[in-house]
């Protein structure tokens, strides 16, 4: 089956979405290299959950307004998404980038929020372990260090983009430069405030990233003491892709759909 | 037509094979192949190498900004100007130039190039960049705005030098409540200020605009390039409804004189080499942070995926595409008015010490191009040129 795409139009920035499934709504942010797939992970959790892919402003196909200058404004702009859909009882996961922008909704307003899962999110530095520069990462080289399964690497890299897919990835590549450039993919002012993140809360890592090295981990737990975190076997940066079930485990265990 | 002695100011004893292990020598190889008394030895020589461009009938001696890199010492250039200040008295001073965005407080640019102007009693002319894209990984910049940055401290950078204070700026990436700079700049209403550019159609109009008419620059580019770019401004200025003149329009190159087109090829062949291949390469992502460029040109480059360094050049692909200028004094003046009479050209921005080039064959070929070369392309003007 296929999930109903559309566009959103959210106070004056049209984004596109993916969405299928009933029941809870779980919303998906991802990553820096963008959404525009309908991944394994979501067809799994659709058969228990509402699951709402939107691309976030300046990715794929959605706008990129100039106005949106930071991690920040894109939560704002999110706390406006699950407004304007009258979203409410949440399971909010995020990864990487997307995990930082999870955060930072978080932080500001969990009132429609039910859990919270964050997937080797950015966000936060620990000082003395830099994460990767992925800037200087090139595009053969940027594959592989997200992988810890080097088969799925090797997959991704013999399919040739097309140039809509070329457009796309170097449009994502420069809102993740206007997002996450200076200071490099963090935002000082987060750490501070996590402890207003109440709701329950879960940190997911693959212990092999080589992006967001997996000691981050034990610094979301020491700033969101009752968050639990599951640090994966033989994983790199995206769990949520060379570990779907897992994951899919994971959230179905935090929002109490443990089947 | 005028003549600009320019100067990058390269470390040469690198160890050409030890900087392959790195990506590239900007932003990632180690300073502690930096020897200080070496590096001594190379400021000295080089301010040297450009002062004595007064005596050789230069009408303008000039430096650059380059950061965390072999390719070039002068992280600070004004420091350089004010050093060749002191040390000649008729010949303009060119610092080509700042690179606005990469400062977070662009009052520090207009308060000392207005020192400069004033310690050279009006002969500084300035140059805006906006830096190489290797500079924002190194300065921390972000490259997605690296236009708007540019065009907002240009635009502080002039009030400042021409409206009196104290005022209040307010701009997207700079605030200031107090603007009200100390010295006043020598010139009026402010220094000349050029625009050295790989060519970007947004840049080349910005710098015709009647508003600014500012003299542009083509750097390191094939001879194509260098005239399409040359013709791109004065197609702007004509659509502005001005004609440009030959001041406006500029060319940097690295240029080798010697007796012989065959000694001058055999001469210059491994330190232009070093240059391209070694002093310049650095990969794509560094080459062109995402921002860097805008999306439609950073398409069109990732095309064709050429641009300075990308691939290996040997000094007949150099000479060939006209990148470099190579060979007798014959060859050297016919080359340089053939572009002069193609595009208009009115500043020869020369560098004369390129790569690993010896001091005794530096000073040879300036020697000989302003013996040889200068006198003739300066003799004539220009009045065929704007008739193509």
């Amino acid at each position: 089956m296929a999930p109903v795409a559309k566009r959103l139009d959210i106070n004056g920035v049209q984004i596109s979405t993916l969405r299928q499934g009933q029941g809870q709504p779980l919303l998906f942010l991802h990553g820096a290299n963008g959404a525009s797939a309908w991944l394994p992970l979501f067809e799994e959790l659709s058969n228990a959950y509402d699951v709402i892919v939107p691309e976030h402003p300046g990715f794929g196909l959605s706008d990129d307004p100039d106005w949106i200058k930071s991690i920040p404004d894109i939560a704002m702009f999110y706390l406006d998404f699950l407004e304007q859909l009258k979203l409410s009882n949440v399971a909010l996961v995020g990864t990487s980038l997307g995990g930082w922008i999870a955060a930072e909704v978080a932080v500001r307003s969990s009132t429609t929020l039910a859990s919270l899962t964050l997937v080797c999110p950015a966000g936060v530095r620990v000082r003395g372990t830099p994460i990767a520069d992925t800037f200087m990462w090139g595009p053969e080289e940027s594959v592989r260090n997200l992988f810890f399964n080097q088969a799925i690497a090797d997959r991704m890299l013999s399919v040739k983009p097309t140039e809509e897919q070329l457009t796309a990835l170097l449009k994502n590549r420069f809102s993740t430069t206007k997002l996450a450039w200076e200071p490099r993919g963090f935002n000082p002012d987060l750490e501070k405030w996590l402890h207003r993140i109440k709701i329950p809360t879960q940190v997911i890592w693959g212990s092999e990233d080589k992006l967001i090295p997996a000691a981050y981990a034990e610094k979301w737990k020491e700033n969101i003491p009752h968050a639990t975190v599951s640090v994966l076997q033989e994983c790199g940066h995206l769990p949520h892709i060379e570990k779907s079930d897992v994951v899919a485990s994971k959230i179905h265990q935090l929002t109490g759909h443990a089947q | 037509m005028k003549f600009v002695l320019f100067h990058l100011m390269p470390y040469r004893d690198l160890n050409f094979d030890e900087a392959k292990k790195y990506r590239s020598v900007w932003t990632l190889m180690p300073n502690s192949a930096y020897n200080p008394d070496k590096g001594a030895d190379e400021y000295e020589e080089y301010i040297d190498q450009l002062v004595s461009g007064e005596r050789l009938g230069y009408d303008v001696i000039a430096v650059n900004e380059h950061h965390q890199t072999p390719y070039g010492l002068m992280p600070a250039p004004n420091l350089i100007a004010s050093a060749l200040i002191q040390r000649t008295k008729k010949v303009k001073i060119g610092v080509f130039g700042r690179a606005l965005p990469l400062v977070n407080n662009p009052l520090n640019i207009a308060e000392e190039f207005a020192m400069l102007d004033n310690l050279s009693r009006g002969r500084l002319i300035t140059g805006f960049v906006r830096g190489i894209g290797a500079e924002y990984h190194t300065a921390g910049v972000n490259p997605a705005f690296s236009h708007g940055r540019f065009y907002e401290a240009h635009d502080l950078i002039v009030q400042a030098w021409t409206r009196s204070g104290p005022f209040a700026y307010e701009g997207e990436h700079f605030n200031f409540r107090y603007v009200n700079t100390w010295p006043r700049p020598y010139q009026q209403p402010h220094p000349p200020i050029w625009v050295p550019s790989q060519g970007s159609s947004e840049t080349i109009r910005w710098s015709a605009d009647p508003a600014r008419k500012y003299p542009f620059v083509v750097t390191f580019s094939t001879s194509d390039a260098v005239s399409n770019y040359l013709k791109m401004y004065r197609t702007e200025a004509s659509r502005f409804g001005y004609e440009a003149s030959s001041d406006q329009l500029g060319w940097a190159a690295p240029i080798y004189v010697a007796e012989t087109d065959e000694r001058a090829r055999e001469e210059a062949r491994i330190p232009l080499q070093r240059l391209f291949n070694n002093y310049l390469p650095m990969p794509w992502e560094m080459l062109l942070p995402p921002g860097y460029s805008s999306m439609a040109s950073t398409i069109e480059l990732a095309k064709v995926r050429t641009g300075i360094g990308v691939q290996e050049q040997t000094l007949e692909d150099l000479i060939e595409k006209g990148t470099v200028v190579v060979g007798s004094p014959k060859t050297v003046r016919d080359r340089i008015a053939s572009m002069r009479d193609k595009t208009g050209l009115g500043n020869m921005i020369c560098l004369h010490q390129f790569g690993t080039l010896s001091n005794e064959l530096t000073r040879r070929s300036m020697e000989m191009f302003s013996a040889e070369v200068m006198p003739s392309l300066r003799a004539k003007t220009l009045a065929s040129a704007a008739a193509e």
